[in-house]
């Protein structure tokens, strides 16, 4: 045992060989029609292909040589730490935590609270919109979506499919009756939430009776539907053109964020014109939403609602037989996620200053829910670095032009996000799958407080 | 003990989809009262205790509850009435903690006598208590036996609906549970009807008891009367007693 653990062993780097080839030859079966062969159209707008061998070799060659490391040298030494561990009887799990696990949260809040300013001082305004606007604000959405959505699939357990359904109503909600009665911000902010919980409840009603797969696929309509309907309805919506010129928020009507306005924010403070303090100002305006959200949340697990959603989640009948009304406890947990989703939409539609069904796919539901069930369903934090690696690594992603010199220079690592989006939920799915914070806080406790283990935390694990 | 009526099942018949799975069925439970209903596999025991329960409803006739017909209420709200049910298969909430099972419970309330009847459910079961911020899927069968009893009477039921409570446990833990019921039912005067495959051990506990064969109540009498009735022992006691 020990002796096929140790790097370099003969037996091992055989083995090694011998996947790192078949791990060759997948990739190239696998990649041979998406990297190696690509169409084009040609002056006479025909489309025709032509072939890639060498990116396809690159890729080839990373698979494989991915794979002879992984077997060869980093899973025996890994082995052998843990083997080591084992012997020498330290738990992996020690009681006392460092400084920076047990005040984790609050290290974090200050940090986003300081994050903009930071961006500011150390990469200047121009920079800084990068940083506060693709970095900051756009996880923050995602974290408040996920957040929102984590209520229905986390805590009640409803497999909800078709959430980006509500952000749409949301968004939609602010871009319409800001631009056709010029409703302020603050003011469309709460009606548009209240929009989307009214939406939450009426896509609630029918699907009461459904569980599980029958639930998701009807969620999943629900979604496409509002989605049609916003294409289609182009009275309104003004179809897939799409809604421009929606209105900033100001700030909270004191000061506005319009250049040529007499009470712009920039004379009052006697600023230099540029629109990162407009995105500063965003970013603040999203970090309490998605504080509000997580207050919210946590405040409803503890009171009876929450724990109806949560006892939902483990077994309907029992929960019948206690007394709880399932149907309205489903309705809340559909409208309360929805409510957030419509928060959500709005501010991404004062954001943008354009909406358009284009931005409501299925894709975008997906991506809310990969993230609720990669930071482990229920968990705030989880779910919150999940959004973080997941949308924050897109970002990253287009800042990559350095892999134009593996790749080649017609080599854009954007592309490639969602087949890296896919690798990394492989990835923690295999080592965690739980997700990334699988534990369960109790919220109730006579005398010790103890997180429920995430390696039981298994659904109908009885 | 004064023969006051609390539950009174008549002629209730109770289909999945055109299947009869009761027909016509007469049961009686009077306050402060033991009562089993035993019987075979399939014989109707637990459609009866889900049909009292309002999950399937009856489709032909009536089930008063304290003087209120419950028939055609929902679920939940014959919960609220203070039928409390420990359901066949435990059904306690795996991922939650023993002591979130048993607030679960206490809801009905909202956690009004939550702390002293807590405290009640751990001296009944003891295990419970060391138990209690452990996750209850993670219990044994006996100990989910018990919380699924505790959750049950955190609820203060009037009527404590058992199914199958000794459901795969060993002997000495259905003894265990059983001498718990009679000790609440001695102490408390807690009315509780009973379903049970385990014949002996049920009627012997019981009051009264029930035998139903395929959807129909076909015998009835005292817990001693049953035991000593050569049919039932024939049927259910022979061979199958521990």
């Amino acid at each position: 045992m020990t002796a096929a653990t140790e790097t370099g062993h003969p037996s091992v780097l055989a083995k090694a060989v011998r996947e790192g080839i078949f791990a060759g030859v997948i990739s190239f079966l696998m990649f041979l029609l998406f990297v190696g062969i690509e169409t084009y159209q040609d002056i006479n707008n025909a489309l025709v292909w032509r072939t890639r061998w060498g990116l396809l070799a690159i890729f080839v060659l990373v698979a494989a040589v991915g794979r002879f490391l992984t077997v060869g040298f980093i899973k025996p030494h890994l082995d052998q730490r843990k083997l080591a561990k084992a012997k020498s009887g330290v738990l992996e799990i020690s009681e006392s935590k460092s400084f920076f696990h047990r005040h984790f949260l609050k290290i974090a809040l200050i940090f986003l609270l300081v994050y903009p300013f930071l961006s500011l001082l150390i990469v200047g305004k121009q920079g800084s919109l990068k940083y506060v606007d693709n970095f900051g604000i756009q996880i923050l959405i995602y974290v408040m979506l996920a957040w929102g959505l984590n209520i229905v699939v986390g805590l009640a357990g409803l497999l909800d499919l078709g959430y980006v359904a509500f952000y749409a109503v949301g968004a939609y909600s602010y871009a319409l009756l800001s631009s056709y009665f010029g409703f302020s911000f603050w003011l469309l902010l709460p009606m548009s939430g209240i929009l989307a919980a009214l939406w939450g409840v009426i896509l609630g009603f029918p699907v009461l009776r459904l569980r599980g797969d029958y639930l998701a696929i009807v969620t999943l309509a629900f979604g496409e539907i509002i989605r049609l309907v916003l294409i289609n309805w182009t009275d309104v919506t003004k179809g897939t053109f799409g809604i421009s010129g929606i209105a900033k928020a100001s700030f909270f009507g004191i000061w506005s964020f319009d250049t040529g306005s007499a009470s712009s924010f920039v004379k009052a403070w006697g600023l230099s014109p540029s629109s990162v303090y407009y995105k500063i100002f965003l970013f603040y305006i999203i970090l309490a939403l998605c504080m509000l959200t997580a207050y919210v949340t946590i405040q409803l697990r503890r009171m009876p609602i929450g724990r109806a959603w949560e006892a939902l989640r483990e077994d309907e009948i029992a929960c019948r037989s206690l007394g709880i009304n399932t149907v309205t406890t489903k309705l809340t947990a559909f409208a309360t996620g929805a409510m957030f989703g419509g928060f959500a939409g709005a501010f991404f539609a004062t954001r943008q200053g354009f909406v358009s069904p284009e931005s409501f796919v299925f894709l975008e539901s997906a991506v809310i829910l990969a993230i609720v069930v990669l930071g482990g369903m229920g968990s705030l934090t989880g779910i919150a670095i999940a959004a973080m690696v997941m949308v924050g690594g897109t970002e990253v992603l287009r800042e990559m032009s350095f892999l134009k010199v593996v790749f080649g220079p017609d080599f854009t690592p954007e592309l490639y996000r969602m087949l890296l989006f896919g690798l990394a939920m492989i990835i923690v799915m295999l080592f965690k799958p739980r997700g990334f914070v699988g534990s369960r806080e109790p919220t109730a406790f006579l005398k010790e407080r103890r997180a429920v283990s995430g390696s039981f935390t298994k659904e109908g694990h009885g | 003990m004064a023969a006051e009526n609390l539950l009174k099942v008549q002629a209730v018949e109770t289909y999945y989809g055109n299947i009869r799975a009761l027909a016509g069925v007469d049961v009686e439970v009077n306050k402060g009262e033991i009562v089993s209903l035993i019987g075979a596999n399939g014989a109707g025991k637990s459609t009866l205790m889900m049909t009292i329960c309002g999950s399937p409803q009856a489709r032909a006739g009536t089930i008063v509850f304290d003087g209120e017909d419950i028939t055609k209420l929902p679920t939940h709200l014959i919960a609220r009435r203070r039928i409390a049910q420990s359901p066949e298969g435990r059904r306690i909430f795996p991922r939650m903690t023993v002591y979130e099972n048993l607030q679960m419970g206490a809801g009905l309330d909202n956690l009004k006598y939550f702390n002293e009847d807590v405290e009640k459910i751990f001296t009944l079961f003891p295990r419970l208590k060391e138990r209690q911020s452990q996750r209850g899927g993670t219990l044994s069968g006996g100990e989910q036996q018990m919380l699924s009893i505790g959750r049950a009477l955190m609820a203060r039921p009037k009527l404590l609906l058992l199914d199958e409570p000794s459901l795969g446990l060993a002997p000495l833990i259905v003894k265990g549970i059983f001498e718990a019921i009679k000790k609440l039912n001695q102490e408390e005067g807690l009315t509780v009807f009973l379903v049970e495959q385990n014949a002996f051990a049920a009627l012997k506990l019981s009051d009264r008891g029930y035998v139903m064969v395929n959807g129909k109540v076909t015998m009835s009498g005292s817990g001693k009367e049953l035991l000593a009735n050569p049919e039932v022992r024939a049927a259910y006691l022979e061979g199958g007693r521990h």
